[in-house]
């Protein structure tokens, strides 16, 4: 068995769409059971959007904090570390800690935690029982 | 029923002097910026109403804090989505209890909490003109739509602005915490930043609304005042209020009556304002007697040398130049080399300004900053070079896209014959 990253790419839409999005979740708890029932589903989170990004770097030492993601040009994706920290600020500060951080970009991105999910799925009008939240991790 | 007059001076001291704290408060109780300031905002509307019928408070403090904290609630039961809500529900229908106000906390709490709010306002992880709105709004209590019309953009566009960075705040984590002692005195320079961005925004622009880039000053000024209050050990925090208060108090004398900026030279002195460079100087001494001499320190210092002297030649222009030389060690700039070319060149004569001048005509940095070519022309005008002065007043008045530096460019030109 091999394991693939799945990694999904959208665009910002207007609240009348993303709300049409959010009551889909019933989809996504299907999915996600029938995924672990098979074997096949070795994790999944839903990050926040883009707005909460922010992008460290490291140059001569000194770390740099952008406000934004990373502008995506000719770099690519290589890799990526979940970490479980207090704040923002650990989290920077983890960040500038990996090698990479002093020739590439670090872009921190903060995880939805499931409930959240769940919530904001609800808040949009999506109809899911409670249990849900087990199948959106 | 009170004057309507008397109740919108109330809430207008209130909203002055208390929003501030209440906020600061409020967020650490609630643990939620955005829902704070909603709350704190409903409240203030809702004292208008209050106050009209009831008459003022006698603590009007204490009267919006609390009525901020019951909103506050009311939120909170109505918006689901929130996360935590049962705990938060939990601590401020606690805190709602209590029989008394803890006279809105003691006072190391209060400067806790607003130094908290000013460091979660200027954190790095926010674009810069969402810190300087943020900052304005949370702590300055100025208005979104003020705001935007001080920095000439759209009021929707400046409030999607503050929306996004709240909702920053909210989804990233960023901490409602004054930074560990490792990380203070970066995030300090940053806060420091910010605010001096604000004073320059209302100084050095020359459009806008004129009224409300004053504000800008006065409220940067207020700001500066409010960090001595908070971080008194810190140098930087006075150097940069001595600095704005120096600047300040030319600022009738900084612009004639056709709008056109006067540089300081032809400065009419009588408009400057005695008492802000008094208050000026005497902020300056409390930031050199803490003998940490830093960027706005050094540029308070020199500005102090600027005005004190009667004029350009009894200027201590040998001081000015070495203080220069200490700002372009902590800091390596071609405009602060260029300006201790200048410095010098009045000290120690025209050949040894210009012998700093000529290797910053090559930097790529600079070469097109049109004051490097006035500043050249005028060194090899004293220098007694008149054609290669002709020819740098030629290269500056390219450069420049301003009609009233052009015109004078090319009567110090034209004066060269």
């Amino acid at each position: 068995m091999s394991q693939y990253m799945l990694l999904v790419y959208e665009e910002e839409v207007d609240p009348a769409v993303q709300a049409e999005h959010e009551r889909k979740l019933p989809m996504f708890v299907e999915l996600h059971r029938s995924l672990r029932e098979a074997g096949l589903l070795v994790g999944v989170q839903r990050l926040h959007p883009v707005q909460s990004a922010t992008s460290v770097r490291v140059r001569d030492g000194e770390t740099e904090i952008t406000d934004g993601p990373f502008a995506v040009t000719k770099e690519f994706l290589a890799g990526y570390y979940l970490i479980e920290c207090a704040d923002l600020d650990e989290a920077i500060k983890q960040a500038a800690r990996l090698p990479m951080a002093s020739w590439a970009t670090v872009e921190v991105r903060p995880v939805m935690p499931p409930g959240e999910w769940l919530r904001v799925a609800r808040a949009a009008g999506a109809e899911v029982p409670d249990e849900a939240v087990n199948d959106l991790a | 029923m009170e004057p309507a007059d008397a109740v919108s001076d109330a809430i207008g001291r209130a909203f002055r002097d208390e929003r501030a704290i209440v906020l600061a408060t409020l967020i650490r109780q609630a643990g939620d910026f955005g829902l704070a300031e909603d709350a704190v905002q409903d409240a203030f509307e809702a004292a208008v109403t209050a106050w009209r019928r009831d008459g003022v408070p006698a603590n009007p403090g204490a009267w919006i804090t609390t009525a901020a904290r019951r909103r506050a609630i009311d939120r909170l039961r109505r918006d689901r989505s929130v996360a935590d809500r049962a705990e938060r529900l939990a601590e401020l229908t606690r805190l709602d209890a209590q029989q008394e106000e803890p006279s809105i906390d003691d006072e190391s709490t209060i400067v806790d909490d607003r130094l908290r709010l000013i460091f979660t306002c200027c954190h790095p992880a926010l674009e810069m003109p969402a810190r300087v709105a943020l900052t304005l709004r949370a702590l300055g209590g100025l208005t979104t739509g003020e705001i935007a019309r001080a920095f000439l953009v759209a009021e929707p566009t400046m409030g999607k602005r503050i929306v996004r960075a709240k909702r920053k705040i909210a989804d990233a984590h960023i901490p409602y915490r004054v930074p560990a002692d490792e990380e203070l005195p970066a995030r300090t320079r940053g806060v420091l930043r910010v605010v001096y961005l604000i004073f320059n925004e209302g100084y050095a622009a020359a459009e806008g609304d004129r009224l409300v880039r004053e504000e800008l000053c006065d409220e940067a000024i207020r700001l500066g005042e409010l960090l001595t209050r908070l971080m008194p050990d810190d140098a930087e925090v006075w150097g940069l209020l001595a600095l704005m208060l120096l600047h300040d108090a030319r600022r009738a004398a900084r612009v004639d009556a056709d709008g056109r900026y006067v540089a300081l030279d032809a400065q009419d002195r009588s408009l400057w304002d005695q008492d802000r460079i008094r208050l000026g100087l005497a902020t300056l001494e409390r930031s050199v007697r803490l003998r940490r001499p830093g960027e706005y320190q050094l540029q308070a210092a020199i500005t102090a040398l600027q005005i004190q002297a009667p004029d350009s030649e009894a200027t201590d222009w040998a001081q000015i130049a070495e203080l220069y030389g200490a700002l372009g060690a902590l800091n390596q700039s071609p405009v602060i080399e260029l300006n201790r070319a200048v410095a010098v060149g009045h000290a120690f004569g025209p050949p040894a300004g210009l012998k700093l001048l000529e290797p910053l005509l090559g930097d790529q940095a600079i070469e097109r900053y049109q004051p490097l070519h006035a500043a050249h022309a005028d060194l090899l005008r004293r220098a007694g070079d008149s054609e290669g002065a002709k020819r740098a007043y030629g290269r500056a008045i390219a450069l420049t896209a301003n009609a009233v530096e052009r015109e004078e460019l090319e009567r110090r030109r034209e004066a060269l014959r």
